[in-house]
């Protein structure tokens, strides 16, 4: 009947595809961007604007995959999108207002008077602060089936802190590949601290998940269901511990593969993801409403996925193409 | 009392008009750059880069201003009108999806080269990174007025289990009042920043920044005002046709008319009463609104009466803010077209001695100063303008389709309350450093400074001053 199948089986499935890549793209891109943000405090003048300096002519692109995975979250399952932003009401404006604070300070920290430069940077500090631990909050919330129980908040409080050490890692080690000299000793050091956050914010994800329902303990521990699962510790142990080796020898010489640390929390990020996603599926509200549930009509998800795949190479390509003119290490931002 | 509906309506509002302010810059402002950008490069005179200089700046506080306002806006629809998306989502979800694919990431990305590229990329990436900027911006305005006029005059659907779905996405996009709105807004852009870096630059001027830069934007930005102006009064006016025949009850609310009647005076001051149904106070000029709707002395104007239900309750928007805010912004548009026809007047006359145009030399001392006092008069009538619109459809959200009250989400009105103040602190706080830092910029442009304030010891900020004449 259908030449691939029927659409309403395959399109949600497509569409929760999308969604989790445009939320793990951002997590990772504007997550180093915000790490920078967190750890803005510890550096001194000079090293603000060469922090600063790393991330500027990246931070709003990379800000617009939350956009998009919103956007799909709204456009592809409506009834959860509200569902699921009703009950976070609370984190999603502490994060929007956090979010207007750092994408502002940009901006106003270098041409508001001098006087009111310091302003500005805490207020880059703050709003970074509060993005990051208002989207652990949610995290942690997300995994706990969205109800406010005590027990909940303490475990998204817990989860808030995770994440924003582990923002703060990732944006170190992407410090350790823009900046040089001092700074970039500096951004070792912050990432041999930080991935501390990172291991126990996932050690603490993956403890609780499989206790969250009975369907997704089944799956982790059932056979042989388990062994899909199985190389996800096993490589993500690896990938920490050779995160581990590598920090303590950094800087190598010459500056060679200093992108090899970010590349390497990339990998551990997506695995965790990875992970999450697995357990998760096929729901889009933990353990209440199916992708299946809650999708839009096919002909209106069908259009959209026609332009999507036109757009999304032009997308990647600009971005790539954006990265590629402010490669190597960061230079002063200036207008001419 | 305060419930959770009114509470979101005004944060709606609210947040919907702090985000409108920056894209009503950016959208035409990036235009202006480009223009800027390639007079430059086809002539290599100095003053179209030093134009172009000031302007990328302001041009990159508010397109971050815009950004992170319409992020808030995006998150909006989740969290107070869950109902929006679930009964119409079919339709505004892959308007919206366009937007974000086709102008977002078009406008962040080519932003940063824009930006901060100038030295880094050749000039025809340069140049062409400006265009696209523009570019994404104008895509920005285009999806979300089909959007928003789709919910004016929605078409193009069909209604199953009280879920839109569409059947028609021609008839979706251009729908009946879509092309009027896109160019209303459009041409309330351009007009918006022509006052804009005409009143920056009047200051400039007035303080002593008499540079050539400075006198090329005046004059490109009174030029571009007095061409403009008539064609938004004129699109304006069919705009108002448009929404006659198919909003029937907003066109009698902004008329402030109660009974239907041939030879309809056009009010110029009012009072309109809810309880009694009527106006107190009225002034107004015989049969002129009968004549602009109908284009007939004796045309007939549909009263409010016509949309009372059986029961007596209401079937029309509050006339008294309707009635206002299109006041508001026709007369901002009339005083728009005095000012700048005006401007163009004086900068034409001769010089004294008989040896071209006065320029802007020409322009009294007085007269800049009014300029300045216009700067941001085409936020005054974007808004109103948007006031007039939006509470004009009300008790609609989508016109006959479902009201604002079937959207809202079930959030505690404590909640609401709470965020609303949040993001009216916020608010508050960047509009008052938004408009400080502007007019910071221009006076230490005027000083010949750089506008980039650096860290002292940082030796390389560049000191071009240019030589005022
Ligand atoms: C610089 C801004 C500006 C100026 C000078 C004007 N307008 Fe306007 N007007 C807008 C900016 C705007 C706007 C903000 O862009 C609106 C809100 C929604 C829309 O489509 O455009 C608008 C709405 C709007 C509407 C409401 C349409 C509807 O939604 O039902 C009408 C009838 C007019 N305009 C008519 C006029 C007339 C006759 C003007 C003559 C002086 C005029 N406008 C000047
Ligand atoms: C940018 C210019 C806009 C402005 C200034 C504006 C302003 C307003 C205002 C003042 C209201 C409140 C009316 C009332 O409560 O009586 C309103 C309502 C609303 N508008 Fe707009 N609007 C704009 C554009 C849009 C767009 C583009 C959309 C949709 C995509 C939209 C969707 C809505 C919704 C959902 C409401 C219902 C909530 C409410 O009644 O407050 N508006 N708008
Ligand atoms: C409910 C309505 C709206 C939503 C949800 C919304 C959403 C957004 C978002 C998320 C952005 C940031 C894009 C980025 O990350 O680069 C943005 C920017 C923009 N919006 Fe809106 N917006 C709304 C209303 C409007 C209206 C009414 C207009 C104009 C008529 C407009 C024009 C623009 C433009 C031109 C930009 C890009 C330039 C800039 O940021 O200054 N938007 N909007």
């Amino acid at each position: 009947m259908y030449t691939f199948g029927d659409p309403a089986e395959w399109l949600p499935f497509v569409f929760a595809g999308l969604m989790g890549l445009s939320i793990l793209v951002y997590v990772v891109l504007d997550g180093f961007d915000l790490g920078v943000g967190v750890l803005f405090p510890l550096a001194n003048e000079d090293e603000k604007d060469a922090m600063i300096a790393s991330i500027g002519p990246f931070w709003d692109a990379n800000e617009t995959w939350l956009v998009l995975a919103v956007g799909l979250l709204l456009v592809a399952f409506p009834t959860a999108h509200g569902e699921i932003l009703t009950a976070l009401y609370g984190p999603v404006v502490i994060m929007l207002i956090g979010l207007i604070l750092r994408g502002v300070a940009f901006e106003f920290r270098v041409k508001a008077p001098a006087a009111y430069k310091r302003l500005w940077n805490n207020a880059f500090f703050v709003g970074s602060l509060m993005t990051s631990l208002s989207q652990g909050f949610m995290l942690g919330m997300y995994v706990m089936g969205l109800d406010y129980t005590w027990g909940h908040v303490a475990f998204g409080v817990l989860t808030a802190v995770f994440l924003t050490v582990g923002y703060s890692f990732i944006g170190a080690t992407w410090m350790i590949h823009k900046n040089s000299d001092v700074l970039q000793a500096k951004a070792i050091s912050w990432a041999r601290g930080g991935i501390w956050g990172l291991i126990l914010g996932i050690a603490a994800v993956s403890l609780a998940t499989p206790f969250v329902s009975d369907r997704i303990f089944d799956k982790w521990f059932s056979f042989p269901q388990m062994l899909y699962l199985l190389p996800l510790p096993i490589l993500s142990g690896a990938l920490i511990l050779w995160l581990w080796g590598m920090l303590r020898q950094m800087p190598f010489k010459n500056d060679r593969l200093n992108w090899l640390p970010f590349v390497a929390a990339t990998l551990l990020f997506t695995l965790a993801y990875g992970g999450m996603a697995y357990s998760f599926y096929p729901y889009v509200v933990p353990e209440k409403i199916t992708i299946y549930e809650a999708a839009s009509a096919p002909e209106s998800l069908f259009i959209i996925l026609v332009g999507t795949l036109f757009v999304l190479p032009a997308i990647v390509g600009y971005t790539l193409l954006s990265y590629w003119i402010f490669r190597g290490k960061a230079r002063e931002l200036r207008y001419d | 009392m305060l419930d959770t509906l009114l509470l979101s309506r005004i944060q709606f509002a609210a947040n919907i008009s702090f985000h409108i302010l920056f894209p009503t810059i950016t959208i035409a402002l990036g235009w202006v750059l480009l223009y800027f950008r390639i007079r430059y490069n086809r002539s290599g005179d100095d003053r179209w880069m030093e134009a172009y200089g000031f302007w990328v700046k302001i041009f990159a506080l508010s397109f971050a201003m815009g950004v992170v306002s319409g992020i808030t806006m995006s998150f909006q629809f989740g969290t107070n009108w869950p109902g929006f998306m679930e009964i119409v989502g079919n339709i505004a979800g892959p308007l919206l999806a366009y937007e974000i694919m086709t102008a977002f990431f078009l406008e962040a990305v080519f932003l940063g080269i824009m930006l901060f590229g100038f030295s880094r990329v050749p000039r025809w990436l340069h140049t062409g990174a400006t265009f696209l900027v523009a570019f994404g911006t104008t895509m920005s305005t285009f999806w979300i007025i089909v959007l928003n006029s789709w919910m004016h005059t929605p078409q193009g659907f069909e209604m199953i289990d009280g879920v839109a779905h569409a059947t028609d996405w021609s008839a979706i996009i251009f729908n009946p009042s879509m092309p009027y709105r896109f160019f209303h807004m459009m041409l309330a852009s351009f007009l918006t920043v022509s006052f804009l870096i005409a009143g920056v630059s009047a200051f400039r001027y007035l303080i002593g920044g008499r540079t050539r830069g400075v006198r090329v934007a005046l004059r490109t930005s009174v030029f571009m005002a007095a061409l403009l102006i008539p064609v938004q009064i004129f699109v304006g006016d069919l705009h108002g046709l448009n929404t006659k025949e198919y909003q029937p009850a907003k066109v009698a609310a902004m008329e402030g008319v109660w009974e239907t009647q041939n030879g309809a005076p056009l009010l110029l001051f009012a009072l309109p009463d809810e309880e009694a149904r009527e106006n107190n106070f009225e002034i107004g000029i015989p049969k002129l609104a009968s004549l602009i709707l109908t284009h007939d002395w004796n045309g007939e104007v549909k009263g409010l009466n016509e949309f009372v239900a059986e029961d007596g309750t209401a079937l029309h928007p509050r006339v008294a803010p309707v009635f206002w805010s299109f006041r508001v912004m026709v007369g901002t548009g009339v005083l728009m077209l005095l000012v700048s026809w005006a401007a163009v007047v004086l900068m034409m006359r001769k010089r004294a001695d008989g040896q071209g145009r006065r320029g802007v030399d020409g322009l009294p001392k007085l007269f800049l100063f009014g300029l300045v006092g216009m700067t941001f008069s085409g936020w005054l009538a974007t808004l109103a303008g948007w006031y007039t619109t939006e509470i004009g459809r009300q008790p609609w959200l989508v016109q006959g389709v479902m009201t604002t009250k079937e959207a809202v989400a079930d959030v505690p009105p404590t909640m609401v309350l709470s965020s609303l103040i949040a993001y009216l602190t916020v608010y508050a706080i960047l509009l008052g450093a938004y408009i400080g830092v502007i007019f910071y910029l221009a006076r230490r442009a005027s000083r010949g400074q750089s506008i980039e304030p650096r860290v002292p010891q940082s030796e390389d900020a560049q000191v071009r001053a240019v030589p005022a004449e």
